[in-house]
Order: structure tokens, then sequence, then C-alpha cells
């Protein structure tokens, strides 16, 4: 196996979520895309971890899932506290400090 | 099938040759990177969002096989609890909680969405270059399984310190959900 095919792999996840990231405009689609590219980070560095016969890029993506879990709570928190108050999720209307 | 073609089969997958087992592992992933990849596009341009929740599965079922095709079996096993075990069913908890808050997201925008495909096109062909040039064939050697005792002990002993600093940072981060979402 070459290294490349796993971390252009990753590049086109990381790509996908950069799309949905700015394309949708659902709250929660939107923090579905950023675990998409947390994801791709994630096999980055473990391909990197198995190119180099170390460990330590496996622990650094447990400590990237970690983040990841602690992110996705806070972020649907915030989504839920958004819908409560405006009865609406779409990001284009939270435009309260638009300049 | 009979025991002994089941025997025989057996003895023969356990004298697969470096090169049957190097096939074995490209034809696995090739079938779950296209499945990732077709899922995640699916999962950003599909209407109904329980769908993208499910693609989202998906994609995080085939990381966690690629994972365990890296030799990272404890990283894969945290990835199906943790993500599809806990972190799809918080998505699909936040997406009930606000149903019904959002039509057909198609249509609308549709500037935004060739800006966002541009922007997407750019990230992934500068890495690709970057990529290919860099590590043009670089093999991965056949490395053994790492050991998930192995990760264990460099966790508790050399990043003892992030350790503890991602549990406060869960610890803070529930508290602050809580906060948060609280309705008063």
């Amino acid at each position: 196996m070459y290294l490349n095919q796993f971390l252009l792999l990753s590049a086109a996840l990381f790509a996908i979520g950069v799309y949905g990231v700015l394309a949708r405009r659902n709250g929660v689609l939107v923090l579905m895309s950023i675990e998409l590219i947390l994801n791709a980070v994630n096999i980055n560095l473990v391909a990197f971890a198995a190119f180099g016969n170390q460990l330590a890029g496996e622990v650094f993506a447990l400590f990237v899932i970690a983040v990841a879990a602690a992110e996705v709570g806070v972020g649907l928190a915030m989504i839920l506290l958004l819908y409560r108050n405006r009865k609406s999720i779409d990001l284009t209307q939270i435009d309260l400090m638009r300049g | 099938m009979s025991t002994s073609t089941l025997f025989a089969a057996t003895s023969g997958f356990d004298s697969l040759t470096g090169g049957e087992v190097m096939v074995a592992q490209n034809i696995a992933f090739a079938i779950m990177a296209v499945t990732m990849l077709v899922s995640a596009v699916r999962m950003v341009t599909t209407r109904n969002v329980v769908h993208a929740a499910l693609y989202l599965v998906i994609v995080l079922a085939g990381a966690a096989g690629i994972f365990i095709l890296l030799g990272a079996e404890f990283v894969g096993v945290t990835q199906v609890m943790v993500y599809i075990g806990a972190i799809v069913v918080l998505f699909l908890f936040g997406i009930m909680l606000t149903k019904g808050s959002f039509g057909d997201d198609d249509g609308v925008d549709g500037e935004r969405r060739s800006m966002a495909a541009m922007v997407g096109a750019l990230v992934l062909a500068v890495m690709a270059a970057a990529l290919i040039d860099t590590f043009r064939d670089a093999e991965l050697s056949r490395a053994q399984p790492s050991l998930t005792a192995d990760i264990g002990d460099l966790i508790f002993s050399q990043y003892i310190v992030p350790f503890e600093a991602i549990s406060v940072l869960l610890l803070a981060a529930l508290i602050g959900a809580i906060v948060v979402a609280r309705g008063d």
C-alpha cells in the first residue's frame, strides 16, 4: 500500500467537508461537515503513524476524537439555543453582527 | 460446505503470501474509499437532514475500516464507539429537536454553492498536487498492528498532560453544553 492513497482519500474527504461547511445553510449539517473534516485529519494522523512506525499519531487521533466529541456537544447546544430563540437554524439568517 | 473444505479454506487463508495480502489490502481499501467518498458527497448534497446523518455513519464506519487496515485497531474501535455510538446519536437528537425549522435548502443560493464547490476543488487540487509531489511512491511498510497496551503506556506516560487536559476539556464542554442548552 502506498502512503499517498490514504493521504489523497483524506484530502478528498477534507475538501468535501469544506464544501459542506461553506454551502449548507442548516446548522446541524455544518456541524456534520466539520466532523467529516476532523475525520480526514484522523486518517492522515493514523496513516503517518503507520508510515513512521510510531504510535504518537494514533494517540493524537484519539485526542482529536475526544475534542470532536466535546465540540459536537457544545455546538449542538448552541444550535438548540439558536432554535429556541429564533425558531430557525438557517445560518444565513444569523446576521446580527454583520458589518 | 463440509468440514474438510472449510478447514482447507481456512488453512489456505493462513498461507497467503505477502503479495496476495497486498492485493487483498488494496481491494479492501478501494471498496472502502469509494464507499466513503460517495457517501460523503451524498451527505453534503442531500436535502434530507436525517439521511445526511445516516450517510455520515457510512463515512465514519469506512474510516474505522481504514484505521483497522492501517493496523490501528484501538483507534478503529474508539471510532466506532465514540463516533457511531455517541456522536451520531447526538446529531440525530439535534435533528429531532430542531425538526420542522427548516424547509428544503436547495435551489437557493446557487452562487454560494458554486463558490463553495470552487473552494473545495481548489483545496483538493492544491493538497493533491503537494502530496503527489512529496510522497510520490512512499510505501507503507507492512507494519505489525499496533498494540493497545503500547498506546495505553504512551498515553499514561509521555502524553499524560494532554490526556488530563482533554479530560478537563470534556468536563468543561459537558457543563457548558448543559448551561447553554438549559431552558429556563
